[in-house]
């Protein structure tokens, strides 16, 4: 299966990178290449295989779901490109 | 002695014998980075007068007879841990800026331990490449020379500044990290031993996430013995990391003089292919002969789905990249750049002027192969073959204690070499991911040096949580390789 260009511009918008129109051919070939060399994969057997999610062989932890830091503001906004008080700030989003 | 020359296990000694002292040490080596890092460029970030402080501190502490088992021993850390107080970039421009409030727990369990740390060392952006090309911060110099060339070869990747400097002996030891082989691949390209632990024996909690059920710490050092006494510090229970494992450290330095008599060393048949060079297919067997040599009985083993590994991890590993570097929008912390009208542009903007070429690669594809109507096809039939990988694996185990390969496929290759195909680049890493894909540890030894001279290694392959079988079988290819070449760029200037 190969992306086609609408696609390549489908999934640069999903994941929030702007593509300029001259380099989305060069993308293309690039994604199909890694994708067409992927495609071997199909040919194993995976019928009735239990799908492995995670690194370790364990059962992950619970803990108690409490707050377990906190009161630290400065240091959580230490390195934001901009802040108003102890705010986030981003672009207008409404009028 | 030249200071420099000196490995971890034996610097330790001298300096509690007060041989010297680890003012005296550290200085050598910063006079070192300061001699040869600007043609190397294995350091993004070089600390000196922070590294001499903790120097004074260890002399302090080795005076009062307090000193922790790693006191005044000069690192490396990878750029990937955050470092309380000291810009961690992740060898990315989004990063350029960001000077973590908080220290990782490896780094910190070995400042514990009273080393000192000398820099944060360059990586490919993200951790993502086998060639130290991607960094948003250039490119590293391997030390080592082709005969009769000075082309500029690369030291492997991700972690491509932490073997260089270690080296070029302008730091004893280093940190690296492992995704699908960035500690043991280019440990093989720069001639040094390195150790990717069980998923789950080094926390990762404060190094940047690039594939979260891949990722693991793991140290660089010129003899497998140091490896060892850095894994020892850098491992250990942490209950901020919900997949560290809660199981106590061994004593790994212990576990190298154990011997490999009576054990049974696995040769996986699927890894040899007709594209080996013979080369490497002569050092496997050399490798295997030493152990033999030594009291091992040399099994054949199949992993029939280990030739499915990289491709499954170009989907998993990808994806998983996907959902971690979303974080990275610009507003909270890292780059911002200013877009136009609204929240979206700015996420666009500041993403696309932020990330590298490769790292974008990644995150399309990744966001691909999890997107609707894809998911099933892609990432669910990727964990599946995880499984049958992971299954291979607990099925050659059950006859035999340790795998033995090869570490790559091929010695360091010149910069610029395999960068117009994406997966040329990527079957680097054909003989890592594997381990990688089964959470099991796995370790790179120098074995021995190709025609032209250059450093080839080869891997030991452990069960889950038994480094100690691959620390013994390590070892005894260190002893029997006698591995005593040294690096054409190397400080005190001999070659």
């Amino acid at each position: 299966m190969s992306l086609d260009s609408a696609t390549i511009r489908r999934i640069a918008k999903l994941a929030r990178i702007r593509v300029e129109e001259g380099d989305v051919a060069s993308l293309q070939d690039e994604l199909n290449g890694i994708l067409g060399w992927i495609e071997q994969l199909s040919e194993v057997d995976v019928e009735g295989v239990t799908p492995l999610t995670g690194g370790a062989q364990i059962a992950l932890r619970l803990r108690e779901d409490v707050v377990t830091d906190g009161n630290i503001p400065e240091r959580i906004l230490a390195n934001a490109p901009d802040r108003v008080g102890e705010f986030f700030t981003v672009p207008k989003v409404v009028e | 002695m030249i200071l420099t020359d000196f490995t971890i296990a034996g610097a330790s000694e001298a300096l509690r014998d007060k041989t010297f002292s680890a003012r005296e040490l550290t200085q050598a080596h910063i006079d070192a980075v300061e001699k040869l890092n600007p043609r190397l460029n294995a350091f993004i970030t070089f600390t000196p007068d922070l590294a001499a402080r903790q120097a004074d501190a260890a002399d302090a502490a080795i005076a009062a007879g307090k000193a922790g088992p790693l006191a005044g021993i000069p690192l490396a850390i990878k750029d990937l841990f955050c470092t309380e107080g000291v810009r961690t970039t992740a060898g990315s421009k989004i990063l350029e800026n960001f000077v973590p409030p908080y220290e990782s727990t490896v780094s910190a369990n070995l400042l514990r331990d009273g080393a000192v740390f000398l820099g944060k060392a360059n990586l490919d952006e993200f951790a993502m490449g086998s060639s130290n090309m991607t960094s948003a911060f250039g490119v590293v110099e391997n030390p080592w020379k082709r005969r009769h060339s000075d082309a500029a070869l690369v030291p492997g990747g991700s972690s491509g500044g932490s073997a260089a400097a270690v080296s070029a002996r302008i730091a004893m030891g280093a940190t690296g990290t492992d995704t699908g082989g960035s500690i043991r691949q280019p440990a093989a390209f720069c001639g040094l031993a390195g150790i990717k632990p069980t998923y789950g024996r080094c926390s990762r909690w404060g190094v940047v996430a690039f594939a979260s059920s891949l990722d693991q710490p793991g140290p660089f050092a010129r003899t497998v013995r140091d490896c060892a006494i850095l894994l020892s510090s850098m491992a250990g229970f942490d209950a901020k990391d919900s997949t560290s494992v809660n199981l106590p450290v061994p004593d790994f330095e212990a576990a190298c003089h154990r011997g490999v008599k009576g054990l049974r060393i696995g040769v996986p048949l699927e890894y040899r292919n007709d594209n080996m060079p013979a080369e490497i297919e002569t050092l496997w067997r050399r490798g295997l002969g030493w152990l033999r040599d030594s009291g091992a009985e040399i099994v054949d083993v199949s992993l029939p789905h280990t030739k499915y590994g990289l491709a499954t991890y170009y989907i998993v590993a990808p994806a998983e990249a996907s959902s971690n570097l979303a974080r990275y929008d610009g507003v909270r912390f890292g780059l911002r750049q200013e877009g136009g009208h609204d929240l979206t542009d700015l996420y666009e903007t500041t993403r696309a002027a932020g990330f590298g070429a490769e790292v974008k690669r990644r995150i399309m594809i990744g966001t691909y192969v999890l997107s609707a109507g894809y998911y099933d096809a892609y990432y669910l039939r990727a964990q599946k073959i995880r499984a049958l990988i992971l299954r291979d694996f607990t099925d050659a185990f059950a006859k035999v204690d340790a795998l033995l390969t090869p570490t790559a496929p091929s010695a360091a290759f010149a910069q610029g070499e395999k960068m117009d195909d994406p997966v040329a680049m990527y079957l680097n890493d054909i003989f890592t991911v594997p381990a990688s894909m089964a959470g099991v540890p796995a370790m790179s030894v120098p074995a021995g040096l190709d025609a032209q001279g250059l450093p080839l290694g080869l891997q030991v392959i452990g069960r889950p949580y038994d480094e100690e079988t691959v620390f013994a079988v390590a070892q005894v290819m260190e002893d029997a390789a006698g591995f005593s070449a040294c690096p054409s760029v190397i400080a005190g200037g001999r070659a």
